[in-house]
């Protein structure tokens, strides 16, 4: 009943932050320079007024503002992101088309960059001060302050055009036309290399917070307690300083969710990957701002089912959540 | 004379704490360095970069003079990047000023007044911080048209709610200190409470997290101007980068140095931030030796 | 048979320390079924003593001379998977903070199954019906439940029971106690203190039982080493010791321990009282939100006190029963849901926003904590003219006000020009009784303020208090969790339980003849003296001299 409690009270939370978006996109849309219409229809200051008119009264521009709110909440409840002129479709149904790729490639690095940080900021915890963990702490050093779309052209440049080892673009090999298992080998081929630069970025920032985070929690008293129970290494450093030092790291990659699709959109762009985020950067070239906010929009949603998913998680881990609600 | 002892005392320990970590004196001379080149970059380079000075895809060396190469109308890579610096450093600084504009006064007022401040204002700060920033940066970015402070702008946005998070945690547990009650007490305003008994505790952390604000400012202004978004008017690195992304194949240099050149100045401020936390929370920083 | 004997151990601290050594050629015995007690101020070396037995100090503080012996073996040279079987098998420990010493997120009968597991003892199942039978006897309330309990389901009390459970599981011949009843309450330490002895008698144990409370030596204690700065002072049979110490420091002390008896009665207020507070009630509300209940704790529940000028109110009670909060509303730190105060006669509550700050300064308190009571970004000259100043006095009275002050209070003039960080404790809480003096007030609130310090200095400060609140005609309403230290200074006590003033009145009368049941079992809980109790006895003597 507390558990059904708690999901419901963070599912209600959820929604409340995708109507206030929703209604922070209003009013972007309504900040853009120049007229609403032309806004919407992407074509800034060079459209035609006829045409022009016709949306204004198809979308109730001429409305007062409360009434437009409305009408466009009411739109993205019912999934109707509005349409786009540039590419002649609903932006809703261009997005659906492009998630799946995005939520394979996010998902993909947010899995690898979590398992892989936490298991090497664990192991520089461990050997702190010595070699492993200089490496380690240098390695996420670097790649912490490396631009991420950089490290994606380096990418290429070293395993796809010098070692010819992964293809560089796209999100399987054109043309081809596998099906089965071929096509999932194919793609997983085409994943390599863009979920490697998006995780790697995370991986270090995983990596350093667990070190910090293990660090810290082997100097608490209940590790002092397990050792003086005689308890060899191994299950101190398993049971009772990785336990509690996860928990600090659970909640920072729900925070960081948002990142990791800010992220998508570049390693997206350099490696001509079909998802949301080279969608829009599309949208960007083409000004095509409908379809910019609907991403926009989708993005932030993504964002929030991850934290749900982190507070999903949490009460996986943390026995005080459930307990005391 | 006992005050102006002790806060050179307090100087050379922080100076002390601080060289103890090599990192950290790297990272500073690095910073020097980016300082340098940027202020001197119109006496290396009299000529705009944006002029073309040498046929294009020139790669490095191979004229003297053009040790970086030149892009592919054939303006000088060397040009950039000493302009690159300007740009990158004053993004850098002057969004994560606006950010601590920003975020200062809302953790404060959370931290301080709590209550239903704090809930009011906390919402406040999580709805930002769940919106994707990066996205919400291009999106603002877009939507404003690109210049230097629709730039600014948009980094500040983003950036800010860690400043609350951190400012707001450091107000609320100051704020039950005994020291800080013994000031209510004495009959001391809000105000003088807030300025001269907690704000001044708080500076450590918070000039931590502002040097690493820095670094973060100066990636999210590359990754912008990579996608096409940066101000049309001035030479970034992230536009070098995103202009010869299509040729990387033919010509390497052109995306290469520009992206060492972020690398080694947002490294150079993280190590200055680690050199800073051991410096200036050095009962923390022991822990992680 | 002895358990263990420590020979000639010196123990070095890492560089940067305030001394070289923690321990210096240190040599004591702990023969079986004995209560070895070793008793210090802080900084004594007492904890540094018991971890080396443990194999348990930090990294950079290392033993350099002597041994540690256990039968054949000195655990000094013993590899570290050696000393991990001898741990919670043949010697066991306890420790000072039950709420962080067991980890948050397992379950009480996983952490001592976890004991056997360690050591490779019993199946799976055997481990938890042993598990079960361990929470039994140490008095867990009901057993079924709290072996599946998380820690912090638990009270300070409970947790420290499921810690001796631990302790106990393989039945080792020693157990260390590093100050395992500090941090709990005076009924719950008597009841924890019970258990150990009982236990210990049960088993047959050896105890290495290490405090900073003569009254807790007395009570649980057979033979007591005294240290002091790394070096062992003094050494006997408690009965002996305590009664007749022979080394001046291990005198100086004991004599600077408050007894469980009222200082002798003092002529006090015959005008009315300065401050009344009657029906006072505040209740605290936390959480709560649309799908949560919020929890709602009634921390102060209709109490009545007065006082007059230069007297000075105990109030009593044990964590939780709202002695602070009751604090807190008098000078104004919180507000309170109900009840009214009276100052002078005018009504203390309905001052509001700046005419409340301009009144500010007629009610001071003193803080507990030495530590977090003074900016540490703040010169002392600035903590002890910021108030005045801000009330309107002239900056350069206000310094000159804080010379004489710091003078009164027993520190040098040099102390202005310094931060609070180069003082020690019992000096930072000397400069906090100067800052609440600079403003002048009528009624001084004395939070748990000597109750950080050690014996010695709270003696000092405790006269400090006594002496100014004569000099300056303060009422002073002193907080205390400590019976006697309130025994010392008060005229008259309050007794709170619960939010509730159960008993209040004279301190003889309420030590000496206690009506409510809760006065009598804190009295009784308090350790150390009874009629037979050597301390009582040193007591005695020291009146006759």
């Amino acid at each position: 009943m507390a558990i059904a409690g708690y999901i419901l009270a963070r599912v209600f939370k959820a929604i409340l932050v995708l109507i206030a978006i929703a209604v922070l996109n209003f009013v972007l849309i309504h900040a853009a320079p120049g007229d609403p219409a032309a806004v919407m229809a992407g074509e800034a200051g060079a459209a035609d007024e006829i045409f022009l008119q016709q949306l204004k009264e198809k979308f109730g521009l001429d409305q007062p503002y409360h009434v437009q709110l409305w009408n466009y909440l009411a739109g993205v409840l019912q999934l109707d992101l509005g349409f786009s002129y540039r590419q002649e479709m609903p932006v809703a149904q261009l997005i659906m088309d492009r998630l799946p790729a995005t939520l394979l490639l996010t998902g993909t690095a947010f899995v690898v960059s979590i398992l892989l940080g936490v298991m090497l900021g664990a192991l520089a915890a461990v050997r702190v001060g010595r070699w492993a963990d200089s490496a380690i702490t240098t390695l996420a050093l670097l790649f912490y302050a490396t631009p991420l779309f950089w490290i994606a052209l380096m990418a290429i440049l070293l395993f796809s055009v010098q070692l010819e080892w992964l293809p560089a673009y796209g999100i399987e090999t054109i043309g081809a036309n596998y099906t089965g298992w071929a096509q999932a080998m194919d793609v997983a081929q085409h994943l390599v290399l863009p979920a490697a630069t998006l995780g790697l970025f995370f991986m270090a920032v995983y990596a350093r917070m667990t070190r910090a985070s293990m660090l810290e929690t082997a100097g608490q008293d209940f590790v002092k307690t397990a050792k003086a129970k005689g308890l060899g290494e191994g299950p101190i450093l398993r049971r009772h300083i990785l336990r509690n030092a996860i928990l600090p790291v659970v909640t920072l990659a729900g925070l960081q969710a948002g990142q990791i699709v800010g992220g998508a959109i570049l390693t997206e762009t350099v490696f001509a990957w079909p998802g949301i985020g080279r969608l829009m950067f599309d949208a960007l070239l083409q000004r095509d701002y409908n379809l910019l906010l609907g991403v926009f929009l989708v993005s932030s949603a993504l964002v929030l089912f991850f934290n749900l998913v982190t507070d999903l998680l949490y009460l996986v881990v943390d026995p005080r959540i459930t307990l005391t609600q | 004379m006992t005050s102006i002892s002790n806060k050179a005392t307090g100087a050379r320990d922080f100076w002390r704490r601080y060289t103890r970590n090599r990192g950290a004196i790297i990272g500073l001379a690095l910073v020097w360095i980016v300082i340098i080149v940027a202020l001197i970059a119109p006496l290396l380079y009299p000529q705009s970069p944006w002029r073309m000075v040498q046929r294009p895809f020139m790669p490095p060396f191979a004229v003297d003079g053009f040790w970086f190469g030149t892009d592919t109308l054939g303006r000088d890579i060397g040009a950039g990047l000493a302009y690159g610096a300007r740009v990158s450093l004053l993004i850098g600084l002057v969004s994560t000023f606006v950010a601590l504009l920003i975020g200062i006064p809302i953790g404060a007022a959370a931290g301080y007044f709590g209550g239903r401040w704090d809930d009011a204002l906390m919402r406040f700060t999580e709805f930002f911080q769940t919106i994707p920033s990066f996205a919400l940066a291009i999106v603002l970015v877009a939507i404003l048209e690109p210049s230097l402070s629709s730039i600014v702008l948009a980094i500040a946005l983003v950036a800010w709610p860690p400043v609350a998070r951190l400012v707001r945690g450091e107000f609320l547990s100051l704020r039950s200190r005994e020291y800080v009650q013994a000031a209510v007490l004495t009959g001391q305003s809000s105000l003088a409470i807030i300025f001269k008994q907690i704000l001044p505790n708080t500076l450590s952390p918070v000039i931590v997290l502002a040097s690493l604000m820095v670094a973060t400012a100066i990636l999210l202004e590359s990754s912008l101007s990579f996608l096409g978004l940066g101000d049309p008017n001035v030479m970034s690195w992230g536009y070098m980068i995103g202009a010869a992304r299509t040729v990387l194949r033919q010509a390497w240099w052109m995306s290469v140095f520009p992206g060492v050149a972020i690398l080694l100045t947002v490294l150079a401020l993280n190590l200055i931030g680690e050199g800073l936390n051991d410096a200036l929370n050095p009962r923390l920083a022991r822990k992680g030796r | 048979m002895t358990v263990v004997s420590v020979e000639n151990l010196a123990v070095a601290l890492p560089s940067g320390a305030d001394r070289k050594l923690a321990v210096e050629d240190i040599s004591f015995r702990l023969e079986p079924g004995e209560v070895l007690c070793v008793v210090g101020e802080s900084g004594s070396g007492k904890s540094v003593t018991a971890n080396a037995v443990m194999g348990l100090l930090p990294k950079e503080v290392r033993p350099v001379a002597g041994c540690i012996r256990m039968g054949e073996r000195d655990l000094l040279t013993l590899s570290e998977t050696e000393m991990q079987s001898l741990r919670g098998s043949e010697a066991a420990m306890i420790f000072q903070e039950p709420m962080t010493a067991l980890n948050p997120l397992m379950r009480i009968g996983d952490q001592i199954a976890e004991v056997f597991e360690a050591h490779k003892a019993l199946s799976r199942r055997e481990r938890q019906a042993k598990a079960l039978d361990l929470i039994r006897e140490v008095g867990l309330p009901d057993p079924e439940k709290a072996i599946r309990a998380y820690p912090f389901e638990l009270s300070g009390g409970q947790r420290q029971r499921a810690m001796i459970a631990m302790a106990l599981a393989l039945e080792p011949k020693l157990l260390i106690a590093d100050e395992p009843t500090t941090a709990l309450d005076v009924t719950t330490q008597a009841q924890i203190l019970d258990l150990i002895r009982d236990l210990q008698q049960r088993h047959g144990m050896a105890v290495l039982f290490i405090t900073h409370d003569f009254g807790v030596v007395a009570e649980i204690g057979d033979r007591v080493v005294v240290m002091r700065e790394g070096l062992v002072v003094e050494e006997g049979l408690v009965d002996t010791v305590l009664s007749d110490p022979q080394h001046d420091y291990t005198k100086r002390l004991i004599a600077a321990v408050p007894p469980l008896s009222p200082s002798p009665a003092r002529y006090h207020g015959e005008e009315g009282p300065i401050l009344s507070v009657s029906a006072l009630s505040k209740t605290f509300r936390s959480g709560g939100g649309l799908f949560s209940k919020a929890r709602v704790v009634p921390a102060v529940k209709d109490v009545t006190f007065e006082i007059a000028r230069g007297e000075t109110l105990g109030i009593v009670g044990e964590s939780g029963s709202g002695k602070s909060t009751a604090g807190r509303c008098v000078v104004r730190l919180l507000e309170p849901d109900a009840g009214q105060i009276t100052l002078q006669g005018e009504d203390w509550r309905a001052a509001q926003g700046a005419a409340l700050r301009r009144q500010r300064k007629r009610v001071q308190m003193i803080f507990q904590d030495p530590f977090a009571s003074l900016n540490p970004r703040t010169k002392v000259s600035s903590i002890l003219t910021e108030g005045p100043v801000a009330n309107g006095v002239p900056r350069a009275k206000a310094l000159a006000r804080a010379r004489e002050l710091l003078s009164l209070v027993g520190l040098d003039e040099s102390a202005m020009g310094r931060f609070p960080h180069e003082f020690s404790g019992g000096q930072r809480q000397r400069i906090g009784i100067a800052r609440a003096l600079a403003m002048d007030p009528e009624v001084l609130v004395a939070d748990e303020a000597v109750s950080a310090l050690d014996v010695s200095v709270q003696a000092q400060v405790l006269d400090l208090l006594a002496d100014i609140r004569d000099r300056f005609r303060l009422a002073l309403i002193f907080i205390t969790h400590d019976l006697c230290v309130a025994a010392q200074i008060c005229d008259r006590i309050a007794v709170m339980r619960e939010g509730a003033i159960v008993e209040m009145g004279n301190t003889a009368d309420v030590f000496g003849n206690p009506q409510h049941d809760y006065t009598q079992s804190l009295l009784a809980a308090v350790p150390g003296w009874g009629e037979s109790s050597p301390l009582t006895r040193w007591r005695r003597k020291l009146a006759e001299a």
